[in-house]
């Protein structure tokens, strides 16, 4: 029995409209809505096209009528019309667009909605007449389409037109290519037209169709290597710009003087296959987002309490002193006191802690801590920005500039390059000047022309942006391909513990003790059921598979501690030690099982349920294939409770830090580098978004690649957390194919230069020689990569 | 000969057409989004189709 809108098991066939079937109220009522509006096409392109909710939605969307925050989140809007775009994560087939694009039927006040598919985006307009922007979210929201709203611009405006520039730069390079090309052929076949008219005018041509490459095509590559240059660096750029520069103007030059027909097809066929291998290079994964700060997580805006009304106030507008409200699921967006109610953090995300904290009035609440009890009022002690964890971006870390655009490996080879062709051309400068001086200028211009490393510029693109393909297949999405050398340099991988080797939300739950009856299963599921803290959850997991239970009497949680309830003649008590000690009045819970939860039952304890993290699965095969390789170390803001278990994983030699602050992993990751370690962090939180940023590498892991994930250099999928080592061993094999393409490269180098040196550089055979030794490259790398991965089996 | 200019001239200018061409589609945003329109084109632009689905 699947659910007719999710496609997700059915438990029982009580949730249903006429003969479908419906997993939970919240797709019954997606249906139901969709039904009323007769949008059930919605259902025809994929079966069971919805997003499974489990609940009904009931999140608060009345900050949206603020105008700061509308403000922040709105494109554009004038006294008529609104326009938003919005970001929503859970859009995933050809329904998804039909519906979104059919808005307008649900609420006619939209008057345009277009999806970005691989974007996730949402663009609409709405009239302010007829609608508001909280009732368009809120019906996106109840038909599960919930919208990520988060105060922060994402600049994917900026890519789009950087990548617009790409094209035209390569549309004008390709024209130009083409077209001289033919004006060209005439020349190489030999054929005269005998009218000196016409000669000229191909010639003339040509320099009009290669200028608009030179200067715009090709203005990257100077402003590259001027830039490198002036910081004392020979990047790939500086022979490429300088084998452009040298066959412009003696082209230039033969044609003004009537002495040859010029290498302008080189040139620009040189232009446009560095501008293709830059487009093959620059893969995007367009709806993650690697750049993401704290203010993607917090929440865009919190409930002030002013006087006696609840006041949605923007997060960056909070002062010291206010009260805030937070509800159940909510985050607590400021370091506050809990003036109200009892408190319940899940700071699993902030700290690492994977256990929800308890806290009594009075008590100091972390921002980034999600309440998962009841409603709290918390008081303000710090502003956003210098609560405890966002201090963490003022570090020095987050202000420096990381941004590495050039190649080192393609940058060392380029240097000695440079200079050895320089050279080259220099000798048989000299060599040749004694006997004629246009034959000396005409050999060190051909040999700086032919040993333009054009395959050597190209080498790297094709094969790093075809690794990044082979890795996104994998689900790794990694942000740029500089990230796979970083990669292959790889010795020392530090790792997260809570969320990273250890999965959130899956607690294994153990008992120990004397068996219990079904009437006494029945009574702890009666009681768990009445609690909302993740213990209670999970117990009442443990048991409830089919079994039915009655409604508790007597029911008290006292937080903190534990639970209390009757069923009938049977009272049961579930919680701490002390909670069990403080009810009995004395010490009769063993020490090594203080930290677990007790049950008892008519004054006498059954047993004790012990908690513990599940590891990934295939964590232990990969630990054991890594170890070999690298060096292993744990990072937690856990406790030390799982030492012992760990210790299994990672044995004595290797490093586990606990009780670690965001600061301090941040630190603990600078004083590796500091000794010369190359580092590879692994998390998933904010917490870690410090070490993270640090690392020469940092890859977050997440269980949902559209989730939140913290400023990275990869995002990788949980799924394949066990190719880990597979990646790596990739990112080396890749360095190595592009090593053996300079290779490949340098042979054709040979061959040009002693046609070079020799004098005999003809065009054609620039011509010919350049796409050739391009080609040939381009075709290894991408068959060699292929090939290679498969073997591994990537 | 001179015929031969003339080709040129015009075969320049259709291609020039088509750089034109192609420099407005990518300021008008069509390599924006690859995927969308693809999937866009196939919806059926039915009105009345509720009785199939509410049977």
């Amino acid at each position: 029995m699947k659910c007719f809108h999710c496609g997700d098991e059915c438990k029982d066939n009580s949730i249903r409209i006429n003969d479908k079937l419906f997993c939970c109220l919240g797709c019954k009522s997606v249906y139901e809505i969709l039904n009323n509006s007769d949008l059930c096409e919605y259902y025809n392109y994929n079966s069971s096209p919805g997003v499974g909710r489990k609940e009904l939605p009931k999140r608060d969307y009345t900050y949206l009528d603020n105008p700061d925050i509308k403000e922040k989140i709105i494109d554009f809007s004038n006294d008529k019309y609104t326009s938003i775009t919005l970001f929503i994560p859970t859009m995933h087939c050809s329904s998804c667009i039909w519906i979104l694009e059919n808005l307008y039927k649900l609420n006619p006040g939209i008057i345009f909605s277009r999806v970005d598919f691989l974007k996730k985006k949402l663009e609409l307009k709405f009239m302010n007449v007829d609608t508001t922007l909280k009732e368009v979210i809120i019906l996106l929201d109840s038909i599960g389409y919930e919208p990520v709203i988060t105060g922060d611009r994402d600049d994917s405006e900026r890519l789009t037109s950087e990548s617009k520039k790409l094209y035209y730069r390569l549309g004008i390079a390709g024209f130009a290519f083409g077209n001289i090309m033919l004006l060209s052929f005439p020349e190489y076949l030999g054929i005269s037209e005998g009218s000196s008219l016409s000669f000229n005018l191909f010639g003339y041509l040509n320099i009009l169709l290669a200028l608009p490459v030179l200067f715009y095509s090709a203005s990257d590559y100077f402003i590259s290597a001027f830039k490198g240059l002036r910081k004392k660096i020979v990047n790939i750029d500086v022979p490429i710009a300088l084998g452009i520069s040298v066959l412009f103007m003696r082209s230039i030059f033969e044609i003004l003087s009537g002495t040859g027909a010029g290498f302008f097809d080189s040139m620009t066929g040189l232009v446009f296959f560095l501008l293709t291998g830059r487009l093959f290079q620059n893969k995007t994964y367009e709806s993650l987002n690697f750049e993401r700060d704290y203010k993607s997580y917090f929440p865009l805006a919190v409930n002030i309490i002013k006087e006696v009304q609840l006041l949605a106030t923007s997060i960056d507008k909070i002062v010291v002193g206010d009260k805030m409200n937070i509800r159940h699921n909510e985050i607590i967006p400021a370091d506050s006191i809990l003036m109200r109610g009892d408190g319940l953090i899940d700071y699993s995300f902030v700290t690492g802690e994977a256990e929800a904290v308890s806290l009594k009035v009075g008590d100091k609440i972390y921002a980034g801590g999600k309440q998962v009890g009841g409603a709290i009022d918390a008081e303000v002690i710090k502003e956003v920005s210098n609560s405890y964890l966002t201090q963490l971006w003022n570090n020095k870390t987050f202000k420096k500039d990381s941004v590495n655009l050039i190649q080192e490996i393609t940058n060392r080879i380029s240097k000695y390059f440079t200079f050895a062709v320089v050279s080259i051309a220099v000798i048989s400068f000299f060599y040749w000047f004694g006997n004629s001086t246009a034959i000396a200028f005409n050999t060190f211009t051909a040999v700086l022309i032919v040993a333009c490393p054009c395959a050597l510029a190209l080498s790297a693109p094709f094969t790093l942006g075809n690794t990044l393909r082979i890795f996104g297949r994998n689900r790794l999405y990694l942000k740029n391909s500089n990230v796979i050398e970083d990669l292959s340099k790889t010795k020392k991988i530090v790792f997260d513990k809570t969320g990273t080797i250890t999965q959130i939300g899956s607690e294994e739950v153990k008992y120990t003790g004397t068996e219990l009856s079904e009437e006494e299963i029945n009574i702890l599921l009666s009681v768990t059921s009445n609690s909302t803290h993740p213990k209670s959850l999970s117990i009442h997991r443990l048991y409830k598979a089919d079994r039915k239970f009655d409604i508790t009497e007597d029911y008290d949680e006292i937080p903190g501690q534990g639970v209390k309830g009757r069923l009938g003649s049977k009272t049961l008590l579930l919680g701490s030690a002390t909670f069990i000690d403080n009810y009995l009045g004395s010490n009769i819970i063993l020490d090594n099982i203080k930290s677990s939860t007790v049950l008892m039952i008519n004054d006498s304890v059954k047993g004790y349920f012990s908690f513990s993290n599940k590891y990934r699965d295939g964590l232990y095969d990969l630990v054991e294939r890594l170890r070999r390789k690298y060096r292993l170390s744990v990072l937690s803001g856990d406790n030390e409770s799982e030492r012992t278990e760990l210790k299994n994983l990672f044995p004595s030699k290797n490093q586990m830090l606990f009780n670690q602050s965001p600061l301090d992993k941040l630190d603990h990751i600078e004083s590796l580098k500091a000794e010369g370690e190359h580092v590879l962090m692994l998390g998933d939180g904010l917490n870690d978004a410090g070490a993270l940023k640090s690392g020469n590498v940092g890859i977050a892991i997440t269980e949902n690649a559209n989730n939140f994930t913290p400023a990275s250099d990869g995002i990788l999928d949980s799924k394949s957390f066990v190719l880990l080592d597979k990646f790596l061993d990739f990112s080396r094999t890749s360095i190595k194919v592009i090593k053996i393409n300079f290779a490949i490269s340098f042979l054709y180098n040979i061959v040009g230069l002693s046609f070079a040196v020799s004098g005999n550089l003809s065009p054609i055979i620039a011509a010919i020689l350049m796409p050739l030794s391009s080609i040939s490259v381009v075709i290894f790398s991408m068959v060699s990569t292929n090939f290679l991965s498969k073997r591994i089996g990537l | 000969m001179s015929v031969i200019i003339v080709l040129i001239g015009f075969s320049l200018v259709v291609a020039l057409g088509f750089l034109i061409a192609f420099l407005w589609s990518v300021k008008n945003g069509q390599f924006d989004d690859k995927y969308t329109p693809a999937v866009r084109i196939l919806f059926d632009d039915k009105k009345k189709n509720s009785e199939k689905n509410n049977k």
